[in-house]
């Protein structure tokens, strides 16, 4: 059967995939929501206008890399480090993209432009999970543009608020743990193997030591990339002396 | 155009260019050899932690081991493990800070 034959029923499949995506981010918007209000607080407290920070949510849209452009602007730190900054940040959005791209090679172009401007890590975290080889890679788009518009709505709404509602935020609640925590519920799950622990634990480490030793806007990219190839040389171990799963 | 307009753009675009690189050119990435495959599993465990484990360590900008965040993530991380629960296991990060930090 090829793609393009559609069987009666189909369409509610599809729809079963979308109702499952807004099923799946939900409980993520509790880690959402309190990320999008700091990521629009931001800004404002920064200096910055509310267009500023409802421009950087619409055009930008990736949380810790806007949070990194107004503490940059804030403290006068000038277009090009404030740029670089966001770009290195962002930079796991490339090894995201690598890593979607196989399963949605069928999809058209302009998907595939829409599939990359709306990718963030909640998106990409609950997509790979799903697209395992056993599903259904009709209904990979429609579960993905579900949980990706539920995540885009949110993101807007909540940094808007978080703009125009500023300072007025209690000190006593916060916040900013949310952004932590958030990436903290998607690195539990995928910490399911021998290399994949080793990955993280080489990536965090790495990470840390890079932020002692004065090098805070590169940490994340340099634990992110030791930690790919901790993993990947403890994998291509074990496969080789035959122990690997 | 003011800075932060440029900021906006420069980044803005850059980012998206991250974001479509890969999905652009997907159809000859289908027959991807093992060793890539490799690398790409690695991603999200190396790339998460290198975000998270920081700010449990080093909340304040230096490596401390006793303060409210490292054990509120340990006690979300462990809720996390147990319950695979998104919802809980925010609730629970966020409640037990706040507990601690009214507590000290």
């Amino acid at each position: 059967m090829t793609a393009s034959e559609e069987r009666p029923g189909e369409a509610m499949t599809r729809r079963r995939a979308v109702r499952e995506g807004v099923a799946d981010v939900a409980p993520m918007l509790l880690g959402i929501v309190p990320f999008g209000l700091v990521a629009g607080a931001a800004p404002v407290a920064a200096g910055l206008d509310l267009a500023h920070a409802v421009g950087l949510s619409v055009f930008l849209f990736a949380g810790a890399s806007q949070l990194a452009i107004a503490d940059v602007l804030g403290s006068d730190g000038g277009v090009a480090i404030a740029v670089l900054t966001a770009i290195v940040i962002n930079l796991r959005l490339l090894l995201y993209s690598a890593s979607l791209a196989p399963p949605l090679a069928h999809e058209p172009l302009r998907s595939r432009l829409w599939a990359g401007y709306l990718l963030v890590d909640q998106a990409y975290a609950l997509s790979i999970v799903r697209w395992d080889g056993t599903d259904d890679r009709r209904h990979r788009l429609p579960y993905y543009f579900a949980v990706a518009l539920v995540l885009w709505v949110s993101w807007q709404l909540t940094t808007v608020i978080g703009a125009l509602a500023g300072s007025s935020v209690p000190d006593d609640v916060p916040l900013d743990f949310a952004v932590p925590l958030v990436f903290l519920v998607l690195l539990v799950p995928v910490v399911s193997s021998r290399p994949a622990l080793l990955a993280a634990i080489v990536g965090g480490a790495t990470a840390v030591l890079a932020g002692e030793v004065g090098a805070e806007r590169l940490a994340i990219m340099v634990g992110g990339l030791c930690g790919i190839a901790a993993g990947a040389l403890a994998e291509a171990r074990s496969s080789t002396t035959g122990a690997g799963t | 155009m003011s800075d932060a307009w440029l900021t906006i753009a420069l980044a803005s675009a850059g980012t998206f260019v991250l974001r479509a690189s890969f999905l652009v050119y997907a159809r000859h990435l289908v027959d991807l050899p093992p060793v890539a495959h490799r690398i790409l599993r690695q991603i999200p465990p190396a790339v998460l932690a290198a975000m998270v484990v920081p700010a449990l360590l080093r909340p304040e900008g230096e490596l401390d081991l006793w303060q409210p965040e490292l054990l509120a993530g340990v006690v979300a991380a462990y809720v996390s493990w147990r319950t695979r629960n998104v919802g809980l296991t925010l609730a629970v990060g966020m409640g037990v800070l706040v507990l601690l930090q009214q507590l000290t």
